[in-house]
């Protein structure tokens, strides 16, 4: 239940980033490189934004507690588009002054603000995971339905080929698969290529399951009844058999959808992923590898924490689904 | 002509020398509206001819090794995939034993009556026609039986749910697998009921395939009793109730419990069921046969008309 609500209110979050982070993800305060976090003033039922004084050194802030405007509402900002569609210009907070600016998680090496990179980033990180899901399960399910329903030399070779998959140490196939397409392609194109790797290569896995759980249903009378009925094969594997294996299938999903998560920062981490200067989890951790910056400005972590957060929610809401589905568990 | 001819049915599960053969030789007509019925005990190859009818016994592991089946004159042993789809339902349908494992536990019941309307009268595949062939089958409120799930009915209902899933595809033969094995007796007597009913009332032939003879009496025009593969008494239900010539036939009905008389115990046939690949040289019966002689081991016996329509593979019936 905590981690379906989480997940729901982290999703409902990624897709408004646009309204919710107070400015765009490629915007650069020059001004301000390595700001750390600004802490909101509260008097009474207002909240005002502090301004913070650059100092002499290199990235030294000094908050000024006396100097500070209020925080606004619904303020206009910088352009995006609502829900990827409509024009739209009002974000939910902000100072409306570019001297007081709101930065909740500071700023990175370039200036600019860490919590509206983080939003923007979510698109890409949490819906990595939900197409991947989607494209690897369909495949699963199919072939693992297929190889168990038929049996015989179809079930052998599908088999075998499926352990061939899986005998690979996964990252070493994955950034060899990345490798044979261009470095330099745009962010969405590595975008689906990640999709797509991620996918094929975990499909293998669920056929497995699904094709074990195949051999059993085929024993029950239901399917017998089926053919008796006259439906072609292909029908009785989509229509009787697949749909009684989702119990499982839901569980196993939620519980493999942080597998793409860390796949794409994995990637992204290691520099053959989404590129800047487009926003991603992996690639936001990327930039806090050095261990100068991670005791200056720890704030860069904060996408660690989004990942956190995010994997133990679906691990959770996994669980719970678990317990949900299978009573004798 | 006949519905169904089964002419001299071989079929043997595995290859070569493993293979064993369950069912040696069924020859079996069945005319339209007639109901047969077919009687033996468990694992005697009941059901494997049954299902042989449509080819519905997988192969591999099965290999039909002679025979044909002639269902309405074509050869069902020698039809393609299409074909055989095609009769499935649409000439013979199936009612099998567990109705509760036989309906798919994620549908709802409307639904799948539905999937073989759509299969086989895509014109009328609609709510309408679905209550229709519920109530047919006497299932009350139909209107909101649609919507339920199976595991929300009792056996009877499910039963009688398969039975309108049967219907629905308007089969000429109803092939019913030990419809009431797994219903209880009060339920039986329904079931059995609605089958005599239907069948009056839509012009169907039934094949009814139970190791129960108090069914036999009840609803058999003919009956075909099988021993080892093999049809041993072939005769009209009501000659071979009365009247059984083979042995086994008369050692089945005396293991049948009488209620009045004062018998102690219950009579059972000495021995087991031989196992199929494993039979008996010459009469299969004979190791378990209290008239059995020295020479019926020597070879199998051959199914002889010794009274007119009555078959039995005996030369000791007298």
């Amino acid at each position: 239940m905590l981690g379906g609500g989480l997940l729901l209110f982290l999703y409902a979050l990624a897709i408004f980033a646009g309204f919710i982070s107070p400015y765009d993800y490629v915007r650069q305060d020059h001004d301000r490189f390595f700001h750390p976090p600004t802490w909101p003033k509260i008097s009474g039922f207002h909240v005002a934004i502090p301004r913070y004084e650059h100092l002499p050194g290199d990235c030294v802030y000094r908050r000024d507690p006396g100097d500070s405007v209020p925080l606004h509402f619904f303020v206009h900002g910088d352009a995006y588009r609502l829900l990827g569609l409509i024009p739209f210009s009002i974000h939910l907070f902000g100072t409306g002054n570019d001297n007081y600016p709101v930065y909740l998680l500071g700023t990175d090496q370039y200036g600019r603000d860490i919590l509206s990179r983080l939003l923007y980033g979510s698109e890409i990180s949490l819906s990595i995971g939900i197409i991947g899901i989607v494209i690897s399960f369909t495949l699963g399910l199919l072939i693992g339905g297929i190889s168990g329903y038929f049996g015989g030399p179809t079930d052998n070779v599908i088999m075998r080929w499926c352990e061939l998959i899986m005998s690979v140490p996964t990252l070493y196939m994955v950034i060899a698969l990345r490798n044979t397409f261009p470095a330099n392609i745009s962010s969405a194109q590595v975008y689906g290529i990640i999709i797509i790797i991620y996918s094929f290569i975990r499909w293998a896995g669920m056929a497995r399951v699904i094709r074990g759980m195949t051999l059993s249903l085929c024993e029950q009378p239901f399917v017998l009844a089926a053919r008796a009925m006259g439906q072609s094969h292909l029908k009785i594997i989509v229509r009787h058999i697949l749909p009684n294996t989702f119990s499982y299938v839901i569980v196993a999903a939620t519980l493999s959808v942080p597998y793409y998560i860390l796949g794409e920062v994995d990637l992204s981490y290691l520099g053959v992923g989404i590129q800047e200067p487009s926003a991603s989890w992996g690639l936001m951790l990327n930039a806090a590898q050095n261990t100068e910056y991670m005791k200056n400005y720890p704030w860069l972590l904060a996408p660690g924490v989004a990942i956190f957060i995010t994997v133990l929610a679906f691990n959770f809401l996994g669980d719970g689904l678990r317990d949900a589905a299978d009573t004798k568990a | 002509m006949n519905l169904l001819e089964i002419k001299d049915l071989k079929l043997d599960f595995g290859r070569g020398t493993d293979a064993a053969r369950a069912v040696d030789g069924i020859s079996l007509t069945i005319a339209t509206g007639e109901t047969v019925c077919l009687v033996g005990e468990s694992g005697c190859g009941k059901s494997v001819t049954a299902l042989s009818i449509a080819r519905l016994v997988p192969a591999p592991p099965a290999n039909y090794v002679g025979g044909e089946i002639l269902l309405n004159g074509r050869d069902t042993l020698k039809m393609s995939t299409r074909e055989l789809q095609e009769i499935r339902g649409g000439v013979v349908s199936y009612v099998f034993q567990d109705p509760g494992a036989s309906l798919n536990p994620v549908f709802r019941i409307g639904n799948q009556i539905k999937e073989s309307l759509k299969l086989h009268r895509p014109e009328q595949a609609n709510d309408a026609e679905v209550i229709r062939l519920l109530k047919l089958v006497g299932i009350p409120a139909p209107e909101s039986r649609i919507r339920n799930y199976p595991f929300e009915m009792s056996g009877g209902m499910q039963q009688r749910v398969m039975i309108a899933m049967a219907l629905a595809s308007e089969p000429k033969l109803l092939v019913a697998d030990e419809p009431t094995t797994a219903l209880d007796v009060t339920i039986q007597a329904q079931i059995l009921d609605l089958l005599r009913d239907l069948k009056k009332r839509l012009g169907m032939a039934i094949l009814l395939i139970t190791h129960n003879l108090g069914i036999v009496g009840d609803i058999a025009d003919r009956v075909a009793v099988m021993y080892g593969g093999q049809v041993v008494e072939l005769a009209s239900a009501g000659d071979l109730l009365r009247r059984p010539l083979h042995p086994y036939t008369k050692a089945l009905m005396n293991s049948v419990p009488k209620l009045r008389g004062d018998t102690d115990r219950l009579s059972a046939i000495p021995g087991n069921v031989p196992r199929i690949g494993n039979f008996p040289p010459g009469c299969r019966f004979a190791p378990r046969c209290p008239i059995a002689k020295p020479e019926c081991s020597d070879k199998i016996p051959e199914l002889v008309e010794v009274e007119p329509a009555h078959w039995v593979r005996c030369p000791f019936w007298k």
